[in-house]
């Protein structure tokens, strides 16, 4: 098994408070982790940092590259790790939403496209050919996810669980090979839910992806994922399957309380 | 695709053609007056410079002040070209449009970190600043009195034809630019350039580079609105600073929001109302501000996201129904209704709204 992503002891300060410290993580491809633990524990910022929009104020991060080895993305800007292969979706929704749903797919190509400006300017037949091709892979795309009827309407016009699915097409028209789920059941109903877990399996086969996921819906997280890390106050109070975390008694103290006895 | 873009561009240059061909007529055969023809020449400047301020800050969601700014270093440097240099007109023009864009380059590297407001402001001293700088550069500029005896565009002698010869100008100037931000916009370049308005952080993660599409929008839009100073200064054949003040700044953001931030066909409209307007609003003397001001506070509450918010209008479009035999009195009326309704309806759209750090 060959390591996707490896973070070794990254921290984060935001004034005085540590919002993370010391989070190691190691992704072997094809794996499905679930990032959990209660409000505030620092999983967002965990993914803020994966992903170049926080900088790390100490500790690595690597992932893989094509040729075998690992790359140190730790200071990487946001567009430059997407580039280097991870995706994310959003847990407060974050689509381009006075675009219609087609162009918020191709925006996702954008890394791919080898065109310039001045071949769309003069529209060169590079830009015929490539334009094309982008439009094809998005409709193809967009026709997985059962949204090809949808595709002209604006963002903002789809309903809520649609707008989920459309962040995780545009994230994985990105190429990835780590894909960053943040809730994304939030605000679904169980059969919803039941449903993005089968897309979620289903895309982790389609498109060989790693996924890591977080989600407070512990029907899904015990459902699909192979492993758990329980983050608590930015630290990892414990690791394991999901029956070894059921069970731990630091992640039921950190869930339901209890008195320091 | 291939073909299909032929055709675009065929019937929108034949559109394009046409029109010209109209209004040279009509100022030809006197129903468009000089003092009106020379209206029309004045719009088409302005509709170059709010078009740059339209890429800026419609598309890019960078708000600009200091767009005036830009026209100015675009007017000396032309000027200056032209009467030191002799350099030929149109080279002259294109060739200050690229300074401006140098100067935009320069500005844009510490400013564009900024966001909103704070773009906005140092936008605002920077056309300040270049207002002073053209006062005090007095050997180069001039200084407060300005430059005299620019080269105007080719004159036969005649008012009239005069006034064609200008607006033919102006015009190729403003439908050439026109169609490369257009054609910029529906590119991947440009996409990702809407994509930097709609949401930074989401771009970012698309793996588009945020600040190098800010730069690059930054720095056309300065290219524009230099190449619309050039055109102005060889039109009036006269400028000096204070032609390009902040309330010039604000006229073209004026024009942007009027016809729609992020609408290409919005600002070309707006821009022709906006001259008009203007003008016509003399009759009332002093009382012209005020009524003017209350066209655009009325406005606004109706419309707050502009004439046609961020909708185009292709002429492309346009003669492909004409020709498919698409267009009987009653598909106009029932066009022009569903306009009407989307005008009325508008919805405010804050598009300089401050993007927040994820998990807000």
């Amino acid at each position: 098994m060959s390591v996707v992503l490896e973070a070794n002891n990254i921290s984060i300060m935001f004034g005085g408070l540590k919002a993370v410290s010391n989070f190691s993580i190691k992704l072997e491809a094809g794996e499905l982790v679930g990032l959990i633990g209660p409000n505030g524990a620092g999983k967002t910022t965990v993914f803020n940092m994966l992903t170049g929009i926080y900088n790390p104020s100490c500790g690595k991060i690597f992932i893989s590259s094509s040729n075998g080895g690992m790359i140190d993305i730790t200071s990487y800007k946001p567009h430059k790790i997407t580039q280097s292969g991870i995706a994310r979706t959003f847990q407060n929704i974050r689509l381009f939403k006075d675009l219609t749903v087609l162009d918020n797919v191709r925006i996702a190509f954008h890394s791919s496209v080898r065109y310039s400006a001045f071949d769309g300017i003069i529209r060169s037949s590079k830009y015929v050919e490539e334009e094309e091709k982008i439009l094809v892979q998005s409709r193809n795309i967009l026709s997985i996810f059962n949204l090809s009827n949808k595709q002209n309407e604006l963002a903002k016009n789809l309903p809520y669980g649609e707008q989920r699915k459309l962040e995780i097409v545009r994230a994985l028209a990105t190429n990835p090979k780590l894909l960053l789920l943040d809730e994304p059941a939030a605000g679904m109903n169980p059969q919803e839910t039941h449903e993005l877990m089968n897309l979620i399996a289903y895309i982790r086969k389609e498109f060989n992806l790693t996924i890591l996921l977080i989600e407070h819906d512990m029907s899904l997280v015990m459902g699909i994922c192979e492993r758990i890390i329980v983050l608590d106050y930015g630290q990892i109070i414990a690791e394991g399957t999901p029956s070894q975390i059921s069970s731990n008694p630091k992640v039921i103290k950190a869930y339901l309380g209890g008195g320091d006895e | 695709m291939r073909k299909n873009i032929l055709t675009n561009f065929v019937y929108n240059l034949s559109i394009a053609v046409l029109i010209f061909v109209i209004l040279a007529l009509l100022i030809f055969s006197g129903i468009i007056d000089e003092y009106n023809g020379n209206l029309l020449v004045l719009s088409g400047i302005y509709l170059i410079v709010a078009l740059s301020l339209n890429l800026i800050t419609g598309f890019t969601g960078q708000l600009s002040l200091g767009q005036a700014g830009f026209m100015s270093i675009g007017a000396y440097s032309s000027a200056i070209l032209m009467l030191n240099f002799k350099f030929p007109l149109i080279l002259a023009v294109i060739f200050g449009g690229l300074i401006t864009g140098f100067v935009g380059l320069i500005i844009g590297f510490p400013t564009l970190r900024l966001k909103g407001d704070y773009l906005a402001i140092t936008t605002l001293g920077f056309g300040e600043i270049i207002r002073v700088a053209m006062i005090n550069l007095s050997k180069l500029t001039g200084g407060a009195a300005g430059l005299k005896n620019i080269p105007k565009f080719p004159s036969s002698g005649d008012y009239i034809l005069d006034v064609i010869i200008n607006l033919t100008y102006i015009y190729v100037f403003a439908i050439i630019i026109l169609a490369i931000v257009s054609n910029l916009l529906k590119s991947s370049p440009g996409r990702a350039i809407i994509s930097v308005r709609e949401d930074e952080i989401a771009s970012s993660s698309m793996g588009v580079d945020i600040f190098y599409y800010k730069m690059f929008s930054f720095v056309l839009s300065a290219i524009i609105a230099g190449i619309g100073g050039g055109l102005y200064a060889s039109y009036m054949g006269y400028i000096n600073p204070d032609l390009f003040g902040f309330l010039n700044s604000v006229n073209y953001l004026v024009i942007v929001v009027l016809g729609g931030l992020g609408s290409l066909t919005g600002t070309v409209f707006s821009s022709v109302i906006f001259v008009y307007l203007q003008e016509w609003l003399r009759i009332f003397g002093d009382f012209r501000l005020v009524i003017f001001g209350l066209i655009l506070i009325i406005s606004m509450l109706f419309w707050p996201s502009g004439l046609m918010g961020t909708s185009e209008y292709s002429p492309s479009g346009f003669v492909k129904k004409l020709i498919k035999g698409q267009f009987t009195i009653e598909s106009i009326l029932s066009k022009a209704k569903q306009l009407l309704k989307k005008i009325i309806s508008n919805k405010s759209r804050n598009i300089f709204k401050h993007n927040g750090g994820e998990g807000r």
